[in-house]
């Protein structure tokens, strides 16, 4: 047996064949042409056919690993299309009349050369992009398919390290591992790993030899050890080790499709959390029975001037039409305190998060809140969508809402343009205020959401911000508790209902209070809805 | 000519994504625009040249842009900046 230790970057065990990932040498020769002009156009063309390809694998790990993970790819694209990488190939194929393929290899070595040479490990990686992207361009020109790689049977993918395409091409159904000899936690193979959840060991070195290749290995993902030929003694543990994490893997998977019903039969709807739209995969995937809080901020951070009426209402539009008749609850605009956005132009202020922001800045500047209303009302004709308003202190503030909200109807009533009229509308509770008159507050809207990470600032008088106050920031303070039950007991008594969608929400060590309390749904973040289920279906209320 | 300087505090720096944000956003725009930090210069529409600057973390990076675009184009790449490094 031969024990490696490297870097784990997944923690789960597998067991299986090492496979070592062989790459077709490629021989790159050089010849001399004489129309160098066509050369040039060669290589223009077989650029443009391998950034093509790349946008297919773009679309690819869209799918597999989310946008995020995918961007890598775009990232290739632009290297291709880089002026100096470009005028490099273009140069060299003028000036020595050489082909194609030649000024490519030469261009991969100085720029992967010029990345090795750095002195951060991260960019040293990029060397690999490099050559990652050259590689494919050469296989172009040369006619040749980029290496895909097939297996009969599910392998642990050894190598020194993979580049982002080789991982992606994969076939993840014969993947049951990584073990890599180099490569650092920021490394493609490293970050794609953890997004298919697939255990991997990087960093092994050179005594990770290639001559393990087909012997049997395990895969430790949490210490980050390999086993090569293990013995006995290691098998058994390991596979007791991996027993107790599919059991469960298992357990989570069986709570898809189940109902949020404890022991005696209350139940809660359990919802997501989301703060763009692209995050609506993650919330169908993890099974939420809606979005309980969907923070419209990224229109206006991700903007450079004020989001269009269009561009807010496609927005919303497509993720009530993605959900399908759930419930997506939209949060108007919360702007203000911690999240800037420059073209607001926001005076400094003293104490920002008891300033000028959220509902405040819709209810002084209503040509910025109207616009987001149109939007809104326009797009609920396309599914479940309600609307939540932030950092509400008083009936007051509600009436104006209701007002402006009439305006914004009269107005669209009058272009003619398709609205929802009875859109389903609720307030943040988020301020002792709030919570305070919770009885009056209950009269005007249809729900309740509770924002507790606001609620425990404003309760508590302590700076979320501040590091130095973690000794005295007590999140299950009996007064938060209090407030969120006062704001219960007061939206039942009108027959409306309550939500919890701050952090306080997934800590199931309160959960059964939250149950005891009356709370009727809980707004997470995708991640955790399938342990917060767990969780319920545990518990006994009466 | 129209500048701003801006300190990196992204930890990584000025890492592949946000290089290639950047150069996404410097497109948009027909001004020179150019990178400034430890005592490098790069084209900020230009990926492998940004990326081998070596920006770090607390690296102070001035941003200058050049052409008939050039007030919308510092505008715009200080707000990216703040968002994204």
């Amino acid at each position: 047996m031969v024990v490696l230790t490297g870097k784990s970057v997944f923690n789960d065990v597998c067991m299986g064949k090492l496979s070592f990932y062989k790459r077709n040498e490629r021989v790159i020769k050089r010849y001399k042409v004489e129309d160098t002009e066509a050369e040039t156009k060669r290589f223009e063309s077989a650029k443009a056919s391998a950034i093509e390809q790349l946008g297919g694998l773009y679309q690819k790990a869209l799918q597999d690993v989310g946008e995020a993970n995918a961007a890598i790819f775009e990232i290739h694209q632009m290297m291709l299309e880089d002026l100096d990488y470009c005028e490099s190939i273009i140069n060299i194929i003028t000036s020595q009349q050489v082909n194609a393929e030649y000024a490519v290899g030469v261009t991969a070595d100085n720029f992967s050369a010029m990345f090795e040479a750095m002195d951060d490990a991260y960019m040293q990686g990029r060397a690999a992009d490099v050559r990652d992207v050259s590689e494919r361009l050469i296989a172009v020109l040369s006619g040749q398919d980029v290496d895909q790689k097939t297996y009969n049977e599910p392998v642990i993918i050894a190598a020194d390290d993979l580049v982002p395409s080789e991982t992606i091409q994969l076939d993840k159904s014969k993947v049951l591992g990584f073990a890599m000899q180099f490569g650092s936690a920021n490394s493609h193979t490293a970050i794609l790993a953890r997004s298919m959840g697939i255990p991997a060991v990087i960093g092994l070195g050179e005594d990770f030899l290639e001559s393990f290749d087909g012997q049997e290995a395990i895969i430790d993902g949490f210490t980050g050890t390999v086993y090569i030929e293990p013995d006995e003694k290691t098998k058994r543990e390991m596979e007791q080790k991996k027993k107790e994490v599919e059991q469960k893997k298992e357990l989570l998977s069986k709570l898809k499709g189940k109902e949020n019903i404890t022991l005696d039969g209350r139940k809660v709807n359990i919802f997501a959390n989301i703060g763009n739209p692209s995050d609506v995969g993650s919330v169908l995937t993890n099974d939420a029975g809606g979005i309980g809080l969907f923070r419209s901020e990224f229109l206006y951070l991700e903007n450079e001037d004020f989001p269009t009426e269009e561009q807010q209402f496609l927005a919303y539009k497509q993720v009530a039409e993605t959900m399908a008749g759930k419930k997506v609850i939209i949060r108007t605009l919360d702007i203000g305190a911690d999240k800037q956005a420059e073209y607001f132009h926001l005076d400094k202020e003293e104490n920002p998060a008891l300033g000028y922001r959220a509902i405040r800045i819709c209810l002084t500047r209503t040509e910025i809140f109207k616009t987001q209303l149109r939007a809104l009302y326009r797009a609920a004709v396309f599914g479940n969508i309600s609307i939540m308003f932030p950092m509400i202190t008083s009936v007051e503030e509600i009436k104006n809402i209701n007002k402006i909200v009439a305006e914004v109807k009269n107005e669209l009533e009058q272009e003619g343009i398709p609205y929802k009229k009875e859109v389903e509308t609720g307030i943040m509770i988020e301020t002792p205020a709030a919570a305070l008159v919770s009885d009056e507050l209950a009269k005007e809207v249809d729900f309740f959401s509770v924002g507790t990470n606001d609620l425990t600032q404003y309760t508590l008088a302590i700076d979320r911000q501040n590091q130095k106050l973690e000794p005295f920031y007590n999140p299950h303070h009996k007064a938060i508790l209090k407030l969120i039950k006062m704001a219960a007991d007061n939206a039942h008594k009108e027959g409306k209902w309550i939500g919890i969608c701050g952090e306080l929400g997934a800590d199931t060590s309160l959960t059964e209070e939250f149950l005891r309390i009356g709370i009727d749904e809980l707004s997470v973040s995708p991640s955790m809805i399938l342990e917060l289920r767990k969780k319920v279906r545990e518990l006994k209320i009466d | 000519m129209k500048e701003f300087k801006y300190v990196i505090k992204d930890e990584l720096g000025l890492h592949a994504r946000p290089a290639g944000l950047l150069v996404k956003e410097a497109a948009k725009f027909q001004s020179n625009i150019k990178l400034e930090a430890n005592g490098k210069s790069g084209d900020a529409k230009r990926i492998l040249g940004i990326m081998s600057m070596g920006i770090k973390k607390d690296c102070e990076v001035t941003v200058t842009a050049d052409g008939n675009d050039e007030a919308e184009a510092v505008h715009a790449l200080e707000v990216f900046f703040k968002e994204n490094l």
